[in-house]
């Protein structure tokens, strides 16, 4: 079973590699967002970081809605979700393989260009360190949820501006969260229980969303 | 019980069944309606603090409530079709989702007119507000789900689905625009917490109540029958109906 986990997550990588750029695009989206924000509001410091992490959770919010078309879009143009679907493994399993694999090459990527993001808007130390652990946590849990909106668009024309509506409103708890344990942090207040609450999101989501992934992609595919 | 609701599984039945009930939801729809709105604008007495300007509760709190007890309906509805695979009740779905949505609309519009004689604006980040607006995103979604499927078996099934996905987040989503909205700005709201409200206020509202419940029954009713009448439009009972004869 682990066997199958792997071997899905392999061949996604390698099939992610083929094509480079589609790995990178996002993150140039994520940056150049980000780069917006000063521009247009003005670059006093004291703004900056006041709504820095606000920005930037919006911003990631924004880049991982234009990868997910990934996640499902080509295997279900191939059939190979139809031949996942055969194998005696658990589709929920295999999917949450897949929803792994796509963190791997979308979220893991934010995390990396965010301290190169903190600096842009003069973020300090512990505030970074707030962030980068809300985008650690928070990240994985817009993969599942976004894996849900991707599943019940694959089969349509133009899913991608629906997939927005479902899935941006759903994800409103983790900015709200996010960015309130960022502000503590830069208050200099405790925010552990904020990240324990996200921490929390994220098993409930690893727990049920591959289901929800599993039983919409089934409606998909049909 | 099975026995009972096994026959409801059917289209023709339940569109019957659905003729049946349709008055009389209309008619108390009706009565209270009446009742509720005379008693409520013209006899309930006049709040000391907002004057008349409170009397809108008499929309906006049954529309608040009925925009939930939708989005409720709908999820039983949901789940109902995704475990027993019965495709009426995916059809109610469909039927409940713009009513809930025009509710909720309705709740926002009446709130934001309620907001500018008391808090001065015409919108402010309440939590009850905001959680109002998500859940009209929410609606969003799925009638727009529910229509981007043109094969609308398959579009019944998806708009369930992500039904029950809202209905275990909503809660989330409610809570944790509460915590947001008290943390970051507590003190620019006038709360008014819930006040004690004298009771020849209370009464025409409750009957408000009942009246926009059974509205919202009228209207989903209604809907349902016409999605069943298109669902089934090349069926013999159906042809039977239009044709010629009554049900």
């Amino acid at each position: 079973m682990f066997d199958a986990f792997i071997q899905v997550v392999i061949k996604d990588l390698k099939t992610a590699f083929r094509q480079k750029s589609d790995i990178l695009n996002p993150v140039w989206f994520f940056i150049i967002v980000v780069t917006l924000f000063p521009l247009g509001i003005g670059s006093a410091p004291a703004l900056l970081r006041r709504i820095a992490p606000d920005i930037i959770w919006v911003a990631a919010l924004l880049a991982s809605l234009l990868s997910f078309e990934r996640l499902f879009k080509d295997d279900f143009i191939d059939g190979t979700l139809e031949q996942l679907m055969l194998t005696p493994y658990s589709l929920a399993w295999l999917v949450s393989a897949k929803v792994f694999t796509h963190w791997l090459l979308t979220g893991l990527p934010i995390l990396f260009v965010s301290p190169l993001l903190a600096t842009f808007l003069s973020l300090d130390m512990t505030t970074y360190f707030a962030l980068f652990l809300t985008l650690l946590i928070g990240t994985p849990i817009l993969s599942l949820l976004g894996g849900i909106g991707v599943a019940l668009t694959v089969g349509l024309r133009k899913g991608g501006i629906l997939l927005s509506l479902i899935m941006l409103p759903l994800s409103i708890p983790i900015l709200i969260f996010s960015t309130m344990a960022i502000d503590a942090a830069g208050y200099g207040q405790p925010y552990l229980g904020l990240l324990a609450l996200l921490g929390a999101m994220l098993l409930g989501a690893i727990m049920f969303a591959p289901f929800a992934i599993a039983a919409s992609l089934r409606v998909s595919v049909s | 019980m099975w026995k009972w609701l096994h026959p409801y599984a059917k289209a023709q039945k339940s569109y019957q069944l659905s003729g049946k009930l349709l008055p009389w939801f209309v008619g108390l729809t009706t009565t209270t309606s009446i009742i509720g709105l005379v008693w409520g604008l013209l006899f309930a007495p006049p709040d000391y603090q907002q004057g008349d300007s409170f009397r809108i509760i008499y929309i906006h709190v049954p529309a608040a409530m009925m925009a939930m007890a939708a989005y409720v309906m709908m999820a039983i509805g949901a789940f109902i079709a995704l475990v027993w695979q019965i495709r009426l009740a995916a059809m109610s779905v469909a039927a409940t989702a713009p009513v809930g949505a025009v509710f909720t609309f309705i709740a926002l519009v009446t709130g934001a007119a309620w907001g500018k004689p008391m808090w001065g604006a015409w919108w402010v980040w309440d939590a009850r507000l905001t959680s109002e607006l998500i859940l009209l995103f929410i609606y969003m979604g799925i009638i727009g789900l529910y229509n981007a499927f043109s094969d609308k078996v398959l579009a019944g099934r998806a708009a369930s689905i992500l039904t029950l996905v809202g209905v275990i987040n909503l809660p989330i989503i409610h809570y944790s625009v509460v915590w947001w909205s008290t943390l970051h700005q507590g003190a620019t709201i006038i709360k008014f917490g819930k006040p004690l409200i004298a009771p020849e206020m209370l009464w025409p509202l409750l009957i408000m109540i009942v009246a926009f419940g059974a509205f919202l029954c009228a209207l989903t009713l209604m809907r349902f029958r016409n999605e069943i009448l298109i669902r089934e439009s090349h069926r013999p009972w159906v042809c039977a109906l239009v044709t010629g004869g009554d049900k």
